[in-house]
């Protein structure tokens, strides 16, 4: 839109001309001076570029409908009017249905916590075929760290969906429309993610899942927080993505300790620098989500997992069609599965906080495989 | 010189200057053909000239009231008049209503900016609604305009606060039952849904371009009585290399949306990011641009959602 040549907006000869003559050949190029700095540089009266800028604002608008419309298309053309369920009765009670189509959906928690796990889970049920709830169609899995692994992901379809899986040649089908890429570094992300881009339609992809984002980061800088400017770009391309395609994207954060300075804590007044530095009340945790601020804006949907004395939660921290509930949750053969579908419903900061005590650490595939 | 800050044309102004008219009260006594004779234009071109000059100069004499002492002037008077018989937006929260002064007001541009995941779209979506509340209700009635830079427009919540709503007229019409005439107000929650015309904002040109069009918008489809902007600031955060352009359109923003509400007589509610600045030697969160946005707009105020978060615990 922005893109759009005025000279093809149906503007009175004359001032067209005037136009091209000064070198304003698109819409952008038009709506970034303001009115008198146009009247300046194209040495025409105020009127008449009032009247060609609100021409030329109304052809490079986009046109709008109605909510109503937009939930009608929803129901119609899409899958649980855009959802991808996650088999979790509770969250996906709580989500309207499963991960959102058209927005970015974002797992944070420590390490060995399951965000992997999570993400495999859901890229099989994206492949598996409609009567079997699930997209029927390609997942594009961008494993930046290597963890990817596809023995553990026919595992889960095998416990979750025996009927399917134990069909011949299933298996080989289902795998065989999840696409792993393994950037080496943030080029290489930003390359592969314009392609995708390209080939999302023709190819009948219906989830994208980068895990995780801040490894992209943090192996350009090396140290300190990762730098969230970097991927500004990123960020912006990414929603794009997902809401011209209306697809999930779901993508992996990582937790950093909190920094002394960092203005996480969410309060307005001045920090006093004489209080005793760490008071448990006021302090959420030691543990924040890397990717800074601008990246929590970015998201809709934020799904955090932590363990609070040996126990496992996943949390919907941030979203705007549920209130925060907290699930318990443990990983077994078949994936992930909810200890307990109706969740607790949490008030209050302690729903972002990452907590990371009790728990060792490694997933005990030994204990998780007898379930 | 007064005469070079008259908006008229570099050219025109180039020869009045060269004709030896250089401050208004040198054109407040000309006639238009002489003028056309003297700077070699056209009498209409003229006239327009003159036209700008006198209204710069306030010498139109518009018979109303205290117009008449200094042009556009309202009394104070009528100014308390307005705003205590002027119906306001509820937010549904009674205490943020309290904090506010009734509710979101028209004629206003509202900021309100918040960390993320606290709620920001959710008032944005709540006051899409609100507006819509009957007037037998104590509402606006009118319809909303809701234009989404970020894609956090959640269709199935609307759906869903649209319900509620109806659910509290129900609750509200069978208390007052004996005493209001029977008002079937047939709403349903879809009907809510069509009077939200929304627009998805994808750059900053298109955000632009929105705010120039609303104008037109806004007078084809008059009962619009509240514009929300979800979020204002995003398309000029990433990607903008000219800093001085960005403060110049983000000020030309906030001023048309000014005017805006005052012609309509509708409420503009624009809701922001924050962003950490480090000041005074630790780092604090603030609104993000929020310094260009409050400098060019006098009438603007926001709420701190850390606030209303503690209110609603």
């Amino acid at each position: 839109m922005a893109n759009k040549l005025i000279s093809q907006m149906g503007l009175p000869k004359s001032i067209a001309n005037v136009f091209a003559a000064r070198n304003i050949i698109t819409a952008k190029d038009a709506l970034s001076l303001t009115e008198f700095e146009l009247m300046e540089l194209l040495d025409v009266g105020l009127a008449e570029v009032t009247l060609a800028l609100a021409h030329i604002s109304e052809i490079s608008c986009p046109s709008f409908q109605t909510a109503l419309s937009l939930l009608e298309q929803r129901i119609q053309n899409e899958y649980l009017a855009g959802h991808l369920p996650t088999r979790l009765k509770g969250l996906d009670a709580a989500l309207c249905g499963g991960i959102p189509f058209g927005v970015v959906t974002e797992l944070v928690g420590p390490a060995g916590i399951g965000k992997t796990q999570f993400c495999l889970k859901l890229a099989l049920l994206a492949s598996l075929p409609s009567s079997y709830g699930g997209l029927d169609g390609r997942v594009i899995y961008i494993d930046v760290e290597s963890k990817f692994s596809s023995k553990r992901m026919i595992e889960m379809g095998v416990n979750s969906f025996p009927e399917i899986f134990h069909t011949e040649g299933m298996a080989k089908e289902m795998a065989g429309r999840i696409l792993v890429l393994q950037p080496a570094s943030l080029f290489e992300f930003t390359e592969s993610l314009q392609q995708i881009k390209v080939s999302l339609l023709q190819h009948h992809v219906k989830l994208l899942i980068i895990d995780s984002m801040t490894a992209l980061v943090s192996g350009e800088n090396g140290q300190g927080p990762p730098r969230q400017h970097a991927l500004g770009w990123h960020i912006s391309f990414i929603k794009s993505l997902a809401e011209f395609s209306r697809i999930p994207v779901v993508v992996t954060n990582q937790v950093r300790s909190q920094g002394r300075d960092e203005a996480s804590r969410y309060l307005f007044q001045d920090q006093n620098r004489t209080d005793a530095p760490e008071d448990p009340t006021s302090f959420d945790s030691h543990l924040v989500a890397a990717l800074g601020i601008q990246w929590a804006h970015a998201v809709s949907i934020r799904l955090v997992l932590e363990s609070r004395s040996g126990q496992r939660f996943i949390k919907l921290a941030k979203s705007s069609i549920s209130s925060p509930m907290a699930f318990l949750f443990d990983i077994t053969g078949s994936g992930i599965s909810l200890l307990d579908d109706d969740g607790v419903e949490m008030t209050g900061p302690d729903i972002n906080a990452i907590n990371f005590q009790g728990h060792s650490g490694i997933i005990n595939f030994d204990t998780g495989m007898t379930r | 010189m007064e005469v070079s800050s008259l908006p008229i044309s570099a050219s025109q102004r180039g020869k009045l200057i060269s004709a030896g008219y250089t401050s208004l009260s040198s054109l407040s006594s000309i006639s238009p053909s002489h003028l056309a004779q003297d700077l070699k234009i056209s009498e209409n071109e003229a006239l327009e000239i003159l036209k700008v000059a006198s209204r710069r100069s306030g010498l139109d004499r518009i018979d109303n009231g205290a117009c008449a002492i200094v042009n556009g002037a309202q009394t104070a008077w009528d100014m308390l008049h307005e705003e205590e018989s002027s119906v306001r937006i509820t937010t549904s929260c009674s205490d943020l209503d309290d904090i506010i002064g009734g509710g979101i007001n028209c004629k206003e541009v509202t900021e309100v900016g918040g960390v993320p995941g606290i709620g920001k779209t959710q008032l944005g979506i709540q006051l899409a609604i609100n507006v819509q509340i009957p007037a037998d209700y104590g509402g606006l009635e009118g319809k909303a305009v809701y234009i989404d830079t970020e894609g956090s427009f959640m269709v199935e919540r609307a759906l869903q606060i649209a319900e509620a709503c109806v659910e509290d007229m129900q609750e509200y019409n069978s208390f007052l039952r004996k005493n209001v005439r029977a008002c079937q107000i047939r709403k349903e929650p879809k009907d809510f849904l069509e009077n939200i015309f929304y627009f998805r904002i994808c750059s900053y040109t298109e955000q632009i371009a929105v705010v120039n069009y609303l104008e037109k918008f806004i007078s084809e489809h008059k009962d619009v009585k509240v514009v929300v902007i979800d979020s204002i600031t995003f398309h000029f955060r990433q990607d903008f290399e000219d800093m001085a352009l960005r403060t110049r359109l983000l000020g030309g923003m906030a001023l048309k949306l000014m005017k805006l509400a005052k012609k309509f007589n509708l409420a503009v509610v624009l809701l922001n990011q924050v962003t950490t600045k480090y000041s005074q030697g630790s780092f604090q969160l603030t609104l993000a641009l929020g310094n260009l946005l409050q400098l060019r707009s006098g009438m603007m105020f926001f709420i701190c959602l850390y606030l209303l978060w503690l209110f609603l615990k």
